[in-house]
């Protein structure tokens, strides 16, 4: 009994030693993005709460708290109240299965990238659903839109992630990144160049950022599945939203870029040293540089529209990642990649 | 089964992309457009009828108003109505500085027009690029009027007063300092001619910076390109006027066809579309801001070599100065009459048009021969570009709305007057 309880307790504090440096990082996600684009678009940023603005995150915080959750006179208040929920536990428990280094996992599962994709493919029951319950002509839109594009990109990126597959032989992963050990050249972007940066603009259409943003386009449908969400509730969909971006940059670092594993691995100079070693510091090097990617591509392109968002995923993304699987495969009969 | 309804959607008023006031009623089947009615009105200050209450040039401060982004430019058009029908012709130098201020006014349009058109379909940074231009513009208005916006510049007879010899500087404050400062206030160490002179130059660079973000991206062009096609025919019997009747391929500018002020002796190019898309009057109004500069450049040259007076010496209709109201009578009381029953204008009736950067700027005048208009009327292009938005949306889908609105460039004060 106090032996299970230990676990229990154990389990939940490593839970926690997860979640909370993620809210952590979103929070100042957030503050890095408006600082990145701010400069990208010759202003400051948040600069006045704390030194720097660094406090402005909290600011916000407590901000969204202390507002009230105004729920809409005809909305369905149960499914309201849940769809915030149901964006972000999905974003969070995918963590569970991350590795962050070679050791340092919560859950080290066979199926860890199964249970990503499942887990990533819930979020748009959240979404989907708040812009059903607000009864609003504009969530309801943007609700629907969401749907169409997560469902069609999630094909993309499912076949995308099927190269990666082909290639390493697991779908461990932990086991996904001890296969591209070697050197940057060893890592998967380059034999599956295509469908890594397939991977990562789907992974973008698939937390509805710019420009591929039609869920919540400002400019056509207001904001489109959170139109009525205010206060607290509002900040989970925002949190999920932001969660979901520092997970995709994860994946696609864990995936393509040798997650935790040293660019200059087998440089005889370096060794052991820092530089030389794999480690932590690596992976989150390498998700930070997704995530400016992010920020990147919102300060510079205009918007998609819904229906090229649609051409874009079936007529060009599809074909080209089934092309490519077979290409990854021929790689791996040939033996020049793979285990 | 079951009968199958269109979706109806409120598009504005209050709508982060509904530019002003405009309350679009959307008929949607699915995202398709099957109906766009707009509604106009809700920014109605009677301008009109306000006229014909008050001393003629009472209401040039009003006609900033209508069209607040192209501030001057209206103002020319009421002030011409008044010099046809007083039969006066302002000074050489006013014309040149009304010229140029026209430009101005066109590229602190266009600039906006820029900024909301690339916001409008999610491109956000060359809003803000924009922006920091316009800012340099407004403060050559700031300069020469003493206000940012609603200039009151014009005035039958010439311009109010001359360009400053001065150049205002930023004063140094808590955020303005050093380098910063020191980089602000480069360009404004010599007069308004030199300032502008500086920023004509950059200004041709900024133009290039804003195309290479938008021009050849092809988001932007899947975005723009074949979206509210309006056919050089159709455009005509629409009424359209401006970039959206040049966009589709009409060769018409009123400062060409009806040169008025000092067009007549600048060397400028009319761009002209093709196809009569969005993307067409995109370039068209991005080439309009080179010309404009290259017209302001040409003032700039001619102004510096030409001083003189900038207003007309017939003191029944422009004030003496102060100096020689202290010992003549005569002036004092010119001045007095002048500034409380105004002047009166013989009977008759005009129209006055210019080239406003959104299209055909007119005002109708009728006098009786009092000191205040009979009826006023005034033709705003944005009022016949709004009708057309039904015929340009249908077909098209929700997001292609705010693409349209953005190309008509819409803006309420001038629709509702």
């Amino acid at each position: 009994m106090i032996e299970q309880l230990l676990t229990l307790v154990w389990t939940v504090t490593k839970i926690m030693m997860i979640v909370l440096p993620i809210t952590i990082a979103v929070a100042y996600f957030t503050y890095f993005e408006r600082k990145v684009i701010g400069y990208m678009q010759v202003r400051r940023g948040p600069n006045r709460v704390g030194p720097l603005g660094l406090l402005q995150p909290f600011a916000d915080v407590f901000k969204m708290l202390f507002k009230e959750i105004i729920i809409p006179t005809n909305a369905s208040r149960f499914l309201f109240l849940l769809a915030p929920v149901l964006a972000l536990a999905p974003a969070l428990t995918a963590w569970a299965v991350i590795p962050f280094d070679d050791w340092l996992v919560l859950a080290n599962i066979d199926a860890g990238l199964l249970f990503v994709l499942a887990l990533t493919s819930m979020g748009v029951y959240g979404i989907l659903i708040g812009g059903w319950a607000s009864n609003s002509k504009y969530a309801l839109l943007g609700g629907l839109r969401s749907a169409a594009q997560t469902v069609s990109y999630e094909i993309a990126m499912g076949f995308a992630l099927v190269g990666v597959v082909v290639l390493s032989g697991t779908l461990n992963l932990t086991g996904i990144v001890q296969a591209q050990s070697g050197s940057v050249l060893s890592w998967f972007w380059l034999p599956l160049f295509p469908l890594f940066v397939i991977y990562f603009i789907s992974g973008v259409a698939e937390t509805n950022r710019a420009p591929f943003d039609v869920a919540e386009g400002e400019s056509e449908i207001v904001a489109g599945f959170h139109t009525e969400y205010s206060g607290s509730a509002f900040a989970v969909f925002f949190l999920a939203e932001y969660a979901n971006m520092i997970l995709i940059s994860a994946l696609a670092a864990l995936l393509f870029l040798g997650g935790w594993l040293s660019p200059f691995q087998g440089l005889p100079v370096l060794g052991e040293t820092f530089l030389g070693a794999g480690g932590i510091h690596w992976f989150l090097l390498k998700t930070a540089v997704f995530c400016f990617l992010y920020l990147w591509f919102r300060a510079t392109f205009p918007r998609y529209r819904y229906d090229q968002i649609m051409r874009l995923g079936w007529k060009v993304f599809i074909p080209i990642t089934i092309v490519w699987i077979m290409v990854a495969g021929l790689f791996r009969v040939l033996g020049w990649y793979g285990a | 089964m079951s009968e199958i309804k269109n979706f109806t959607m409120n598009f504005g008023p209050q709508h982060p992309a509904a530019h002003g006031v405009l309350r679009l009623i959307l008929e949607l089947d699915g995202e398709v457009v099957e109906r766009a009615d707009p509604h106009v009105g809700l920014l109605h200050r009677a301008t009109e009828k306000l006229a014909e209450s008050k001393p003629y040039n009472q209401s040039i401060g009003y006609m900033d108003r209508l069209d607040y982004v192209s501030m001057m430019c209206n103002e020319h058009a009421y002030v011409r109505a008044i010099e046809q029908l007083l039969g006066i012709d302002p000074p050489e130098r006013a014309q040149y500085i009304r010229t140029m201020f026209d430009e101005i006014t066109r590229i602190l349009n266009h600039l906006m027009w820029l900024g909301s058109n690339a916001l409008d379909l999610g491109a956000m940074t060359a809003f803000l690029y924009a922006f920091r231009e316009r800012e340099n513009l407004m403060d050559t208005y700031e300069a020469v009027s003493g206000a940012r916006m609603h200039a009151t510049y014009y005035r039958p007879g010439g311009v109010y007063r001359d360009l400053p010899e001065q150049m205002p500087r930023l004063a140094e404050s808590r955020w303005r300092k050093g380098k910063d400062l020191e980089r602000m206030n480069r360009w404004r160490q010599g007069s308004l001619l030199d300032y502008l002179e500086a920023f004509c130059e950059d200004f041709f660079d900024k133009v290039d910076d804003y195309e290479t973000l938008l021009t050849d991206n092809r988001i932007w062009k899947q975005r723009t390109v074949g979206i509210g096609v309006v056919s050089a025919e159709r455009a005509l019997q629409l009424g359209f006027t401006g970039p959206m009747l040049r966009g589709s391929g009409v060769v018409w500018d009123l400062r060409k066809k009806q040169p008025y002020a000092k067009y007549r002796e600048m060397d400028f190019d009319i761009p002209v579309g093709s196809n009569g898309d969005c993307y067409d009057r995109y370039l068209v109004r991005i080439e309009e801001m080179r010309q404009s500069a290259r017209i302001v450049q040409q003032c700039i040259a001619w102004l510096r070599q030409n001083p003189g007076p900038v207003m007309l010496r017939n003191f029944k209709v422009s004030p003496p100065t102060r100096e020689e109201m202290k010992d003549d009578m005569e002036a004092l009381i010119h001045h007095f009459k002048l500034f409380t029953e105004g002047y009166c204008v013989p009977q008759g009736e005009t129209y006055a048009a210019v080239e406003a950067p959104k299209g055909e700027f007119g005002c109708y005048m009728i006098s009786d021969g009092a000191n205040k208009p009979f009826r006023v009327h005034l033709r705003a292009p944005g009022f016949a570009h709004l009708s057309a938005m039904h015929e340009m949306a249908k077909g098209h889908m929700l997001a292609d709305i705010p693409a349209l609105i953005a190309t008509q460039d819409i803006v309420f004060g001038e629709i509702d007057r």
